[in-house]
């Protein structure tokens, strides 16, 4: 096929598509990629990442716009959006509001993973790369909130960098190297710009180009986690698959609605949302001689802040807080069910899952705490837990009861 | 489904946990930035008794103006005591004293003033915990400024607004009524009163308060508003792409 290959279109596009391969790509992707009929609701959720990635892109260039990536200038240049730049506080709060969403968005998206075990084979490398993806998105996000510099922006930045100082021998030395400086301060917060709207966005993007590419070359699993693939008509067209391009596109648009609606709410009306996507501390200026009294990371942080808390070693707590986020690499590799979806799985699985998520919950909740004996053993107990579903899962997994699973996708929606 | 709501749940607990940290029993305002007569009220007293030590470095006159439905004249004669420009941010009259030869309030008070662009917003409950602060003065003679506050104990700052007030001691903390196990405020004596009645001045701090909020983030006024518009769009969105999903999922079975 190669250097033969013909466009079936005429015209402007035709002679784009005869250098170019516009409708290769547009057919392997969209009209020609076959997507399970099945999808559920959980099944909104990446898409719905990818806008707010966008989202997140946009106000960001717009911010960078009118941004001083400066200790003395940050947080009256980010007042300074909020009041005097033209829709300044729309840009600000569709990108603050955004960071929290993008999170509910990915936790969902890999509870769905999770659930439907659409990290085994062949699905690994999807949900590695979608890892990294939740990795770098951390870090863009622990970025992003240093720069308007208010008091948690500084406060949070020690806490979180000095983490690295646990590190034994080169942890002190590595604290300094990454702010460039003995304390968060101007050099911090220029760095953090360059890595916050550069560095990371790039590393995001690939990574998603990435994400989008193994899954299309795999196929998407779906809630019967029956592989459409193996029943094909004759065309080769899989019996339970459809053109994601018009039905997903069509639907995911509905979830763009449902979901717009949710976030046009949170902007227009409720943009600090308690304290939860914009905390008051952070409206006070960054200020090195006055520790707040609690200091806290946003929600999405919190559950593994209450396990570095939960530990009372430091470095020990450092570790087990790395661990947290490290083993979920590890799940296409210690699930050994034979079966995808926990619809047939048996109760064991069910257990483990509900327990996890629970403790998982309760961990955030208690991340936000200022933290007595009783929530300290509730977290301590809680990271168990959180440990234990991974670490039992190649056990359980493999001893649980599993149903037939059907021979073709069932419907429910 | 439970599992689908679990997220939601989280955040739903979390919202008033966390309102229910430690610290002062604030009261309720009632402040409403929606309501201008309030806030022009409210202007009129941050400009009398706070401005001459307490900028508000984020907030233009212009915008003021714009905003309270003030004209530039009204702005520029009443409340401008310092001779800025009209397009100027909002500086304390007072120096604030810091640096080698200059004397200003960092001398007088112990610690320079504080900008208030975001007082209101900085705090949790931010509108209420002004209006009760500035309800909650007491003479202390062990205070340099003569005055204490129970909100903000020890606070470096006189009770400027007294005239209005009058002078109200703070009953004894044993004399509080005994409630069970929750905290209660703390109670207060008016010893001489003021040239406004008890409810006259609790309306001088709800407008106090209003206005700090509404200094706070002066968006608010107008985000509201647009959202109403912008959520009814997105309904209708939604429900045409409802529509059009089905019209395509028609054929799938």
């Amino acid at each position: 096929m190669a250097g033969e290959r013909t466009s079936t279109m005429t015209g402007i596009l035709g002679w784009f598509d005869q250098r170019l391969p516009v409708m290769d790509f547009w057919n392997k992707h969209l009209a020609q990629y076959y997507a399970p009929k099945n999808f559920n609701v959980w099944y909104y959720f990446g898409s719905l990442a990818l806008l707010v990635l966008v989202n997140q892109i946009v106000t960001g260039i717009w911010l960078t716009m009118h941004y001083k990536p400066s200790a003395a200038e940050a947080f009256a240049s980010v007042e300074y959006i909020m009041r005097d730049v033209e829709w300044g506080w729309l840009i600000r709060y569709m990108h603050s509001t955004g960071a929290s969403f993008f999170f509910i968005c990915v936790y969902l998206h890999m509870f769905r993973g999770l659930m439907y075990g659409s990290c085994q084979k062949p699905r690994e490398l999807v949900w590695v790369i979608g890892m990294l993806i939740f990795l770098a998105l951390m870090a863009e996000a622990f970025l992003g909130y240093v720069l308007p510099w208010g008091q948690m922006s500084f406060w949070g930045a020690q806490v979180i960098v000095s983490l690295f100082g646990a590190i034994p021998y080169v942890g002190e030395g590595l604290v300094q190297w990454i702010q460039g400086d003995y304390l968060p301060s101007d050099a911090t917060i220029n760095r953090f710009f360059a890595l916050h709207v550069v560095a990371l966005p790039i590393a995001l993007l690939g990574l998603v180009v990435l994400h989008l590419g193994a899954l299309h070359e795999v196929g998407s699993n779906n809630p019967d986690g029956v592989e459409i693939k193996k029943k094909k008509d004759a065309k080769g067209v899989p019996l339970d698959g459809i053109p994601f391009h018009p039905y997903y596109t069509v639907k995911d648009l509905f979830g763009v609605g449902v979901f717009l609606t949710l976030f046009a709410f949170v902007i227009f009306f409720e943009p600090t949302f308690g304290d939860l996507f914009l905390e008051y501390d952070n409206f006070a200026p960054a200020d090195p001689m006055v520790t707040p009294e609690h200091i806290k990371p946003v929600w999405y942080f919190t559950p593994y802040y209450a396990m570095l808390r939960a530990i009372p070693d430091k470095l020990s707590g450092v570790i087990v807080m790395g661990a947290a986020v490290m083993i979920l690499f590890l799940v296409p590799w210690l699930d050994r069910s034979p079966v995808k979806s926990i619809r047939y799985r048996g109760m064991l699985t069910k257990i483990a899952l509900a327990l996890f998520s629970v403790a998982f919950v309760t961990l955030g909740w208690l991340g936000m705490q200022a933290g007595s004996d009783t929530q300290k053993l509730v977290a301590q107990i809680c990271t168990v837990i959180y440990f234990l579903y991974f670490l039992l899962m190649p056990v359980y997994t493999r001893m649980d009861a599993v149903k037939p699973v059907p021979e073709r996708v069932t419907m429910h929606d | 489904m439970i599992k689908r709501l679990l997220p939601w749940l989280f955040v739903l607990v979390a919202g008033p946990a966390l309102a229910a940290g430690a610290g002062p029993v604030l009261l309720q305002s009632g402040a409403n930035i929606s309501d201008q007569a309030s806030l022009q009220r409210g202007a009129g007293l941050y400009f009398q008794y706070c401005a001459s030590c307490h900028s508000l470095q984020h907030m233009r006159y212009s915008r003021l103006a714009r905003d309270l439905g003030l004209t530039e004249e009204q702005v520029m004669t009443r409340l401008n005591h310092t001779g800025a420009k009209f397009g100027d941010t909002i500086r304390a009259s007072m120096p604030a004293g810091v640096g080698d030869d200059a004397v200003g309030g960092e001398d007088w008070f112990g610690k320079a003033p504080p900008d208030l662009s975001l007082v209101a917003r900085a705090r949790n409950d931010g509108p209420n915990w002004i209006y009760t602060y500035l309800l909650s003065f007491y003479p202390d003679p062990s205070r340099p400024s003569g005055w204490n506050n129970t909100v903000f104990p020890n606070a470096s700052m006189p009770h400027v607004l007294w005239e209005r007030q009058g002078i109200q001691t703070l009953r004894p903390a044993e004399e509080h009524d005994e409630d069970h196990g929750h905290p209660q405020p703390p109670t207060f004596d008016l010893q001489t009163p003021g040239t406004r009645s008890a409810e006259e001045y609790k309306q001088d701090a709800r407008d106090i308060a209003a206005f700090l909020e509404y200094v706070g983030e002066p968006a608010a006024l107008e985000r509201e508003r647009y959202g109403v518009w912008v959520l009814l769009y997105l309904l209708l969105f939604t429900g045409v792409a409802w529509l059009l999903k089905h019209e395509y999922w028609k054929d799938v079975h």
